[in-house]
């Protein structure tokens, strides 16, 4: 018996090591970036255009410029993603095609997100003809996301009890009433949470916006979807490995902003999500 | 006890799920306002028997469906849309099932699902149906709690005032009792015999002791045959084949 206890202490003990190895990189990297780049936050580097060769000035158009591409690729690949969710997981029958839509789909999730660059640069900058703009970028970028929202919606429908399907359609509701008033309200919350994923994924890509968007220094706003942007996670990139003589608070302040924004997003979002749980 | 007009014609039905053959070539006429009610051990076809009648079994894609069933005369496989058939003809599952919805929305789903919308119009309806049901008095107060919150018993009263709400000519029970106390038990008894009186009622129990409270006429299924199909008196006492003896009486191996 007491072997027996020690046992248990042990594995429980090994499981608590593999958490904390989780958690303290986590903590390292929020502490160390906060400590750094607080004291470069300020009104000038949040709201004011980088001057000097971004050696001063702040990173306002980065922001904006992160701020479009979450925006539009989002308003792109969640309507995208979830109805391609809800025909695999609805309405599709389990064949060959079915079959091989999915292949496609784990394929596209292990796809590197500089092949997307180059992917996004071919078809939409040079094909299309959009140019290197923030719908290219966007595009590219919603392309990256879209097997996480689909993935993540399919999970989420799956979740909901087929005898909820199988009650709904006894009372004469049809297969589309069906998923419309009963399958999707109990799967929005799952779907919220790829999106928020998305989010945090969509602002902190740097390669499938580097030949699609992002401007390596373009002191204003952007004013269209046509048009070249700045963005927070090229921005430090370019500052920190391109640029010589900036201050290192500039580099720490970029990156606070971009988890900053991450994490503002992601906490807005789970707000949405549990007063949608807590309403019905 | 008169019986009436055919109210559902089955002729030559069987289901088969891959290479199970779960019904063998039944036919068998069920007539307006009686309690058919099914009896037979498990796997013997009865509920897939249940579920040709409002093609739910559609749902199930492995399900193989040959033979006919008529409602009034109408192929339902040809004359009428698989919704409008089931509204006709409802069904109340062995789970009670309530949507995650309030009381009030679940009992006024079908009716939204056809297009209604007048609030009056679907008040008056969700009243009427939990009444129908012996729910009423219980829930009036709260119509707009989760009806997740009400207990099993309730639960399946209210499955049942759901689908009164569309008031269907045909209700489907499948062993509508089984995960029930004796005393919800006998309310949803209740609510079946007074709904024989506009309506036709199948119900498919395990509970032979059920079957002959409340059953016009009786059948008795084993292994996708229909073995024996006459008035329930006569089932329970004076049956004309052996094995329908050894399972009412219980001496079934």
């Amino acid at each position: 018996m007491r072997n027996e206890a020690f046992k248990q202490k042990l594995g429980f003990g090994v499981l608590l090591l593999a958490t904390l190895v989780v958690v303290i990189p986590v903590l390292a990297i929020v502490l160390l970036v906060l400590v750094k780049g607080w004291g470069a936050l300020s009104w000038t580097f949040l709201f004011t255009m980088p001057q000097d060769g971004m050696r001063a000035g702040g990173i306002f158009p980065a922001i904006i410029g992160t701020f479009y591409l979450v925006i539009v690729s989002i308003a792109f690949s969640l309507p995208v993603g979830v109805m391609a969710a809800i025909y695999l997981s609805e309405y599709a029958r389990d064949n060959a095609l079915t079959r091989t839509i999915n292949l496609a789909i784990i394929n596209l999730a292990g796809v590197s997100s500089v092949v997307y660059g180059l992917f996004g640069l071919s078809l939409f900058v040079v094909f299309l003809k959009f140019g290197v703009s923030i719908i290219a970028g966007s595009l590219t970028l919603g392309i990256m996301t879209l097997p996480v929202i689909i993935t993540t919606t399919r999970e989420a429908l799956r979740a909901v009890p087929h005898s909820y399907r199988e009650v709904s359609r006894s009372l004469g509701a049809s297969r589309w009433q069906t998923v419309r008033h009963t399958v999707l309200p109990r799967a929005l919350p799952g779907i919220l949470t790829g999106a928020i994923l998305s989010v945090g994924r969509v602002a902190g890509e740097t390669a499938p916006i580097l030949f699609t968007v992002a401007a390596f220094y373009l002191p204003k706003l952007p004013t269209s979807l046509s048009d070249q942007a700045m963005a927070l996670p090229y921005h430090l990139y370019v500052i920190t490995t391109q640029i010589p003589g900036i201050p290192e608070g500039f580099r720490y302040g970029t990156a606070l902003v971009l988890i900053g924004l991450v994490l503002v997003m992601n906490v807005a979002a789970s707000v949405l999500r549990s007063r949608y749980r807590k309403r019905r | 006890m008169t019986a009436g007009r055919t109210k559902i014609s089955v002729r030559g039905l069987s289901v088969a799920y891959g290479r199970i053959q779960a019904l063998k070539g039944l036919s068998v006429d069920i007539l307006e306002n009686e309690i058919l009610t099914i009896i037979g051990p498990s796997n013997s076809g009865k509920t897939s028997f249940l579920r040709c009648l409002n093609r739910m079994i559609d749902l199930d894609l492995q399900a193989r469906v040959k033979g006919s069933v008529t409602l009034d005369e109408i192929d339902i496989r040809r004359g009428v849309s698989p919704e409008d058939l089931r509204k006709r003809v409802g069904m109340i599952f062995a789970m009670p099932i309530p949507l995650p919805l309030s009381i009030r929305d679940n009992v006024a789903y079908g009716p939204r699902m056809s297009g209604l919308r007048d609030k009056a119009a679907l008040g008056r309806i969700v009243e009427e149906s939990l009444r129908a049901a012996y729910l009423w008095d219980e829930v009036k107060d709260r119509l707009g709690h989760p009806a997740l919150k009400l207990s099993g018993g309730q639960q399946q009263r209210l499955c049942i005032a759901r689908t009164l709400a569309l008031d269907p000519e045909v209700i489907l029970f499948d062993e509508p009792t089984s995960g029930l106390d004796p005393i919800s038990t006998a309310k949803v008894e209740e609510a079946a015999l007074e709904l024989r009186k506009t309506r036709t009622i199948v119900l498919v129990t395990n509970n032979t002791k059920q079957a002959a409270r409340v059953g016009t006429r009786t059948a008795f299924f084993l292994m996708g045959d229909m073995v024996e199909l006459g008035p329930t008196e006569t089932i329970f006492t004076a049956p004309r084949d052996q094995r329908t003896e050894d399972y009412v009486v219980g001496r079934f191996g």
